[in-house]
């Protein structure tokens, strides 16, 4: 109940937001959003699954430029479908990769997803005829719901519509997501998660349900990557990049992978965070550093486990 | 023979390298048989289960399972056959309650596992049965505890509860009682024959050290030594027999 009613007042809030906050400060709350929908993903595999993936920017990057290949070549500029696109073709890039990877686990696991995000990354670097090498490439405002708003200046459009499309999508991702980490199925992903020989022997097939929730993590991440373009007018290689596959994890741990909206909470104090320090101090890696290595020795159950949340069961 | 066994293994053999562990081991198991296995460390127990239980392929011979051979087939196809095993080290989800423990057995026994969006709370039937079991251990006061947070043997109950609920036709335990107390064994074992009873089990197969155990509650016994059958016979009979008595057993009977 307590949960329910936490939950209502920071969905209010998060409608209430533009009204109340500068545009800048709003604007910083759209890749946000985009990074609530990535991480959701990310902790079916890492959270519920016991997989820590190293590549999952992978997936963001072929989000994101989805939709600037949609938007800037294909004349295709409706973000639904956009977003469709962009979680057909993260889920068969996850589905390939995927068969590849579940097979392995613990750092076998983490280095082969890394490997696979690095091939991306140096092919988005590399191809530039299609990909627009490290210039990237341009994302079109896309029509939301049909609605073509080219007449609004591009801060009133991110700030106003886009900001409330992209809240919507968040929304609609984590109801989808609470439906799938507490069905039969999210049961079956914990059973592997800690003990992969007795869920075996209780019938649940391990490397099968480790590719669904692969597959799964990468159409979400993916969905976050599309979103993720529009408020810059730009892709580029570094979505993709490995560091980029860093930051996602450091959110999760930084919010707390235990909790099923920990990951929300630690892309939300991440992209904040790093907004606040690196106003102040050029060297905010190094800040950031030290605030992961205190999280991993003082508090592995990340923000959500100071807050005193349970795992979800 | 008009009925085929429900498990049967025929000159089972396995070689590991030179080192042959199973060495022409026959062994025949019909519906309402309580079966343990005894044997010297060495004698060849575990590769015997894990031959049995389709996790490795016999070097020669066969296995059977209802007729169709089970030689490397896996932990998941075997359960989905009506077979299935608890191991000698306890195996629990530690994060897990003891209801979602036996849920999820419940929801791979009805092959419920691909069901993304249904809602497990609300899923009666899978609550119903991952508590009837639950019960039947009695486990039911502590469903909602966590499997860590469990005493040493409450986690084996669980363990074993756990392949009960799948309602396999055969159970196999891998010394069901090991890690568990003197004064506890037999409390664990009347549970487990008693809910053997209940959910229609056919045939139970164990691995046991514990010869209180052995004797008070199997009706077959299956002495191995040195890869082969030394013997398979009543309790009566293999406490008559000097020779088992001598290699596995010891001097003690």
């Amino acid at each position: 109940m307590r949960g329910r009613l936490v939950l209502a007042l920071v969905l209010a809030g998060l409608i209430a937001l533009p009204l109340v906050l500068s545009p800048y400060r709003v604007l910083l709350m759209l890749p946000f959003m985009a990074y609530g929908v990535i991480l959701l993903g990310l902790n079916l595999l890492f959270g519920y699954t016991g997989l820590v993936s190293f590549g999952h920017a992978l997936f963001v990057g072929i989000g994101a430029y989805a939709a600037a290949t949609l938007t800037s070549h294909a004349g295709v500029r409706s973000l639904e479908v956009i977003l469709l696109v962009a979680a057909v073709v993260g889920a068969l890039a996850a589905a390939l990769v995927g068969a590849l990877c579940v097979r392995y686990v613990k750092i076998y696991f983490g280095m082969l997803t890394l490997a696979f995000g690095m091939v991306f990354y140096t092919f988005l670097l590399k191809f530039y005829r299609v990909t627009g090498g490290d210039e990237g490439m341009p994302v079109l405002r896309p029509l939301l719901l049909g609605l073509n708003l080219d007449g609004m200046s591009k801060t009133a459009f991110l700030v106003g519509p886009y900001y409330y499309y992209c809240l919507g999508v968040l929304v609609l991702a984590a109801a989808v997501m609470w439906r799938i980490v507490h069905s039969p199925f999210g049961l079956c992903l914990r059973t592997i998660r800690d003990n992969p020989t007795k869920a075996e022997a209780l019938g649940v097939s391990v490397t099968r349900y480790r590719w669904y929730a692969f597959v799964i993590s990468a159409v979400f991440a993916a969905v976050g990557g599309a979103l993720l373009g529009p408020p810059t007018g730009n892709v580029d290689p570094t979505l993709a990049y490995w560091t980029h596959s860093g930051n996602l994890v450091f959110m999760v741990l930084l919010g707390g992978f235990a909790s099923f909206f920990g990951p929300v909470l630690g892309a939300f104090v991440f992209i904040f965070l790093q907004d606040t320090v690196m106003s102040v101090v050029p060297y905010w890696r190094l800040v950031f550093g030290a605030i992961l290595a205190a999280i991993v020795i003082f508090a592995p159950g990340g923000l959500m486990g100071f807050l005193g949340r349970p795992r979800p069961s | 023979m008009s009925e085929p066994a429900l498990l049967d293994a025929r000159d089972v053999r396995k070689l590991y390298g030179d080192f042959c562990a199973l060495d022409g081991v026959s062994l025949s198991i019909d519906a309402g048989q309580f079966v343990s296995i005894i044997g010297p460390n060495g004698a060849g127990k575990s590769t015997l289960i894990n031959v049995l239980t389709g996790g490795l392929t016999p070097s020669g011979g066969h296995v059977r399972f209802k007729g169709r051979d089970i030689g490397g087939i896996g932990p998941v196809a075997l359960t989905r056959l009506g077979m299935a095993r608890s191991f000698q080290l306890v195996q629990i989800f530690p994060d897990l309650t003891v209801l979602e423990t036996l849920q999820a057995a419940v929801v791979s026994r009805r092959g419920h596992g691909l069901r993304l969006f249904a809602s497990l709370r609300h899923d009666r039937q899978t609550h119903a049965e991952a508590l009837e079991v639950a019960a039947l251990f009695g486990l039911a006061d502590r469903a909602h505890r966590r499997a860590r947070e469990l005493p040493q043997g409450d986690k084996k109950l669980l363990d074993v509860a756990s392949a009960f609920a799948l309602r396999p036709e055969i159970i196999l335990l891998d010394e069901p009682t090991s890690g568990v107390s003197t004064a506890d064994k037999h409390a664990v074992m009347e549970i487990l024959v008693g809910a053997a009873r209940q959910i229609g089990l056919r045939a139970i197969i164990q691995v046991e050290h514990d010869m209180d155990i052995v004797f008070g509650y199997s009706d077959r016994i299956v002495a191995l030594h040195q890869g082969r059958v030394l013997a398979d016979t009543t309790p009566a009979g293999i406490r008559a027999d000097a020779l088992v008595v001598d290699t596995v057993i010891g001097r003690k009977r």
